[in-house]
């Protein structure tokens, strides 16, 4: 590995250190408790579980920005994991740069349409 | 390094045909795969799961064709096939979700022990699968 950094850097590795392990695991933490607030709010709701009582659950202006913020995290979360299936599995680092792209390209389009589905209703 | 040591047999080129169906993982590489598998899922179908939060929130009328898409199919896709993806999912999320809480539950305890190593990661596979096999009930109509 230490042969890599210098002249030769690797260009399209980890980063080497604490920030995206973190982060991997707080975005984790966060979409675990929405899960459980989303989930709590079907059960405690009465009545049958239709359309009203789902969109209701996400119609409150601070739902939406909770749920926002939950995309954000889920498009961290998701760069960050198949990043690292890239890199175990994608050896010639052309392809593996073009996989990388099309990865954020994939993810920033998914969180473009779910943060206008979120508010257009 | 000990003679035992020296003897174990080393893959260097790996045959995904001859060596991975003989490759005996523990339990624990099982979650480990699987977490890996079920993420790579989720990613792939993203847009099919936000068409799905699209329709299920936008309007009555889309809810309606939300629902419909299980029953009647949409487009193409027969109505048994939305519903099998969305089992895979139901699956990849589970899965995802306690293999990830148990990973956050060693990380904050070090409870990296060889049995706990072992005994949480049966408790991942049976639960996940379990939750499925009830929720695809419910999707499926048995209930």
């Amino acid at each position: 590995m230490t042969d890599k950094i210098g002249s030769k850097r690797l260009v399209v590795g980890a980063h080497f250190g604490l920030r995206d392990w973190m982060a991997q695991r707080l975005t984790a933490a966060l979409m675990a408790l929405f899960t459980l607030l989303v989930l709590a709010q079907i059960i405690f709701s009465r009545g049958e579980i239709g359309y009203d009582m789902w969109a209701g659950i996400f119609s409150p202006q601070w739902m939406k920005a909770l749920t926002f913020t939950l995309f954000l995290a889920l498009t961290y979360h998701v760069w960050v994991g198949m990043r690292d299936i890239w890199m175990d599995y994608i050896k010639p680092v052309g392809l593996r740069l073009a996989l990388h792209l099309f990865t954020i390209v994939w993810l920033l389009s998914c969180l473009g349409w779910a943060v206008q589905v979120l508010w257009r209703f | 390094m000990t003679d035992n040591a020296k003897q174990r047999p080393e893959f260097r080129n790996i045959n995904a045909f001859n060596d991975l169906p003989t490759y005996r993982l523990p339990p624990a590489g099982w979650v480990s795969i699987l977490h890996r598998v079920s993420g790579a899922l989720m990613f792939v179908l993203l847009p099919f799961i936000i068409w799905l939060f699209d329709k299920s929130v936008s309007s009555e009328i889309s809810f309606a064709k939300f629902k419909a898409a299980y029953n009647g199919g949409i487009g193409w896709y027969p109505g048994w096939f939305i519903s099998l993806v969305t089992l895979a999912l139901i699956w990849a999320y589970l899965h995802h979700l306690i293999a990830g809480l148990r990973h956050l539950y060693m990380d904050a305890t070090h409870s990296v022990s060889k049995e706990f190593g072992r005994s949480s990661a049966i408790f991942t596979l049976v639960s996940s699968i379990g939750l499925t096999v009830l929720l695809g009930a419910k999707l499926f109509g048995l209930y």
